[in-house]
């Protein structure tokens, strides 16, 4: 990166250390060339606020999360059962990550099978750096912007994570405006269980055409976003809209990242 | 005399018949597989106050929410007079609670008032269902005995509140007009409204029309509940235990299946002895093709669903015109479930019938445009988790058939080879450090 080196679990244990808290990237995070940017911002800000961490790099691999919605149970518990030997081998005690998805899987599914960790969403880590003051976030770009928040599903409803993510959002001093279907009633992306790497069933329209107009509606600045799938759902929606240089889609985590120029 | 012994043999009769079909759903309920649901005692007392007594879940639609509650509160406050009835007609007595003086006044007076709210309600519901035809009451797994069920459950109740405030009009006169067994007890703000109507009637038809009434509220109580656990309507009873066993976890939380753990581990420790088998058994099946593989807990759930479909408004696959509805998978689930049950009623418990829940009524199509969302479980007032159900098809597709979508199965393949759903190597993994 720019001015700081990503260590990996494998280098800080060479040099006989071990951080704070491990950055789990996810496959999204990793491969996905918009969700890398993602990734990026977060690392940024992890250095930025001071914050000791490390990533599994070429040691992490897919939490199951898909295969276990999937319905392929053997797939998920070799993918889990093989993560949680390199977590524990780690003694990896704290989690961070930007994906919701892993972020369910790592936090309610691996226990199941010895793996127990704090895991946390990157919403949560930064509403507890802008709580704490570790960074400061004054205005900004998004200075009374009109922003609307998205809503995962795995990190909504599947775990009651509901406020973190629009606390973030109001510290850019932003206008937050509410989509009809958000929180507890949050309309899902399309993406979920498996939904991204298959066609839709046939219907109407797809799940994410339906969500972007209901944004769209709002007519925001910024659409936000905290999961790598909703951020593909989104995009593609906002795309197929021609409205992509009107509308930002953006992780909380860029927003923020921007917002203090890093 | 007469009229006694033949109270006494209806409500034997009732509760007779009432009892055997509980049995028989209960037993259904057990066809399922097993499991230990018993933690946490204190926090599932809480969630059964709050969701099944309290109706927290109700309040997301005001409206419905309000005209419910008056139902439901008048229904359970009823109860009280239903149990004087009982003793009346037993013993031969004539509202026998009277002695409570100030207190009987108040009780019947509340009773008038919630018969009313009943009623008003009962008849918001009938025209929402009928005249305003909103969309979750006439969707396609709303055929005709559904939509029936729900207007015959609304009807009865309209027929049975009209004749408790009808009875209580004509026996406010006889007691004002000082006729003999009718003891001066009780208020009356509702049904004196009625009075008028009546008053002009002798003292003679005033009991006929007083007892028709007495008799036909009794009776209609008691075939009430004969049609309750046939009906949709069942849910006034199971929604109290569906809720006390209802999952405490995080709603991403899905099960872990065991007995992959124990295979899984076996693969990857090959020095690991694999546990007994019994002879002759043969292996459990993995994931769920008929109601026999569900667990007793998500039948329980078929039974607790009054069909009204909040699940499915909510669900973005159906919002958008895809065939899935979680409420026809619960819908379904009960049938089959009841198709099964008469089966084993006729010949026996081991019935076969070659059918079963995945495709002969839920089909792949409805069970792959799942996301998994859990908007229908939020939605559900007497948490019904009908995605459960649908993860546990989908194993059984995937694990047993290897039926899933194309692909999904190349999704598998990738995860299997490179560790990520996508054709990415694992070294790759750092290059967002780079650029």
């Amino acid at each position: 990166m720019d001015n700081f080196k990503v260590r990996t679990m494998a280098d800080m244990m060479a040099a006989g250390e071990k951080p704070d808290i491990l950055f789990w990237v996810g496959c999204a995070g990793s491969f996905d060339d918009r969700a890398k940017k993602v990734t990026k911002a977060v690392a940024r800000i992890l250095h930025h606020a001071g914050i000791s961490f490390a990533v599994l790099g070429t040691e992490e691999s897919c939490t199951g999360d898909p295969a276990k919605r999937a319905g392929n149970e053997f797939l998920f518990q070799m993918q889990a059962m093989n993560n949680i030997m390199v977590l524990n081998g780690y003694e990896v005690t704290k989690i961070v990550t930007a994906c919701p998805h892993c972020f369910n899987t790592l936090k309610n599914e691996y226990p199941q099978l010895g793996g127990h960790y704090e895991v946390i969403h990157h919403s949560q880590l930064l509403q507890d750096l802008l709580d704490t003051g570790k960074i400061k976030v004054e205005g900004g770009t998004f200075k009374g912007k009109k922003i609307t928040f998205h809503d995962p599903c795995y990190l909504g409803r599947a775990n009651d994570v509901y406020e973190a993510p629009r606390r973030v959002i109001m510290r850019l001093d932003s206008l937050m405006v509410e989509m009809k279907r958000s929180k507890s009633n949050g309309l899902c992306c399309g993406a979920g269980g498996a939904q991204m790497f298959k066609e839709p069933e046939p219907g109407n329209k797809d799940i994410n055409m339906e969500r972007t107009e209901e944004a769209l509606a709002l007519t925001p600045d910024a659409i936000a976003v905290a999961c790598p799938f909703c951020m593909t759902m989104l995009s593609d929606g906002v795309k197929l809209h021609n409205k992509e240089t009107e509308v930002k889609v953006k992780d909380i985590a860029e927003l923020i990242a921007e917002a203090i120029d890093l | 005399m007469l009229s006694q012994i033949l109270f006494s043999l209806f409500l034997l009769a009732g509760s007779y018949f009432f009892a055997s079909k509980v049995r028989e759903i209960s037993r259904n309920i057990k066809l399922g597989r097993d499991l230990q649901i018993n933690d946490r005692p204190a926090d599932r007392w809480k969630v059964m106050a709050r969701v099944a007594l309290g109706q927290s879940k109700m309040t997301s639609r005001p409206v419905a929410a309000f005209f419910h509650l008056l139902i439901y509160v008048g229904f359970v406050i009823i109860n009280i007079e239903v149990m004087e009835i009982i003793i009346d007609g037993i013993f031969g007595t004539h509202r026998i609670l009277s002695f409570m003086g100030g207190f009987y006044d108040f009780l019947i007076a509340s009773f008038e008032i919630l018969a009313v709210g009943v009623l008003l309600a009962c008849v918001v519901f009938l025209s929402r269902r009928n005249l305003l035809k909103l969309k979750r009451f006439w969707m396609r797994e709303m055929t005709s005995w559904p939509r029936t069920d729900a207007n015959l459950i609304l009807i009865t109740e309209i027929f049975l509140m009209s004749a408790f405030l009808i009875m209580n009009a004509t026996d406010s006169i006889l007691q004002s007009r000082g006729a003999d067994h009718y003891v001066l007890a009780g208020a009356f703000p509702v049904s004196s409204l009625l009075v008028p109507l009546f008053n002009e009637m002798s003292n003679d038809g005033l009991m006929a029309l007083e007892r028709f009434c007495w008799w036909f509220h009794i009776i209609g109580i008691l075939a009430f509940l004969n049609y309750v656990p046939y009906s949709k309507h069942f849910h006034i009873l199971l929604a109290f235990p569906n809720t006390w066993y209802s999952k405490l976890e995080p709603k991403g939380s899905f099960t872990n299946m065991e007995s992959v753990t124990n295979e899984v581990k076996m693969m990857m420790d090959p020095s690991i002895v694999p546990p007994p088998v019994a002879p002759g058994a043969s292996p459990p099946r993995f994931g769920a093709k008929d109601v026999k593989d569900l667990s007793w807990k998500q039948l329980m759930d078929a039974y607790s669903c009054t069909e009204c479909g909040r699940c499915t408004s909510v669900c973005p696959a159906n919002i958008t015109g895809k065939l899935l509805s979680p409420r026809k998978i619960m819908m379904d689930t009960r049938d089959r479930l009841e198709e099964l049950g008469n089966g084993i009623n006729k010949n026996g418990p081991d019935y076969e019938d070659g059918k079963s829940l995945l495709n002969d009524y839920i089909t792949p199509e409805e069970l792959w445009a799942c996301t998994s969302c859990n908007a229908c479980v939020e939605a559900c007032p007497v948490l019904i988790d009908p995605l459960s159900i649908i993860i546990d098809m989908r194993r059984f597709m995937v694990m047993e058939q290897s039926a899933a979508p194309a692909e999904l199965n190349g999704m598998f393949t990738k995860i299997e080879n490179n560790g990520a759903p996508w054709q990415f190597s694992p070294a790759d993994r750092m290059n967002w450090t780079e650029s």
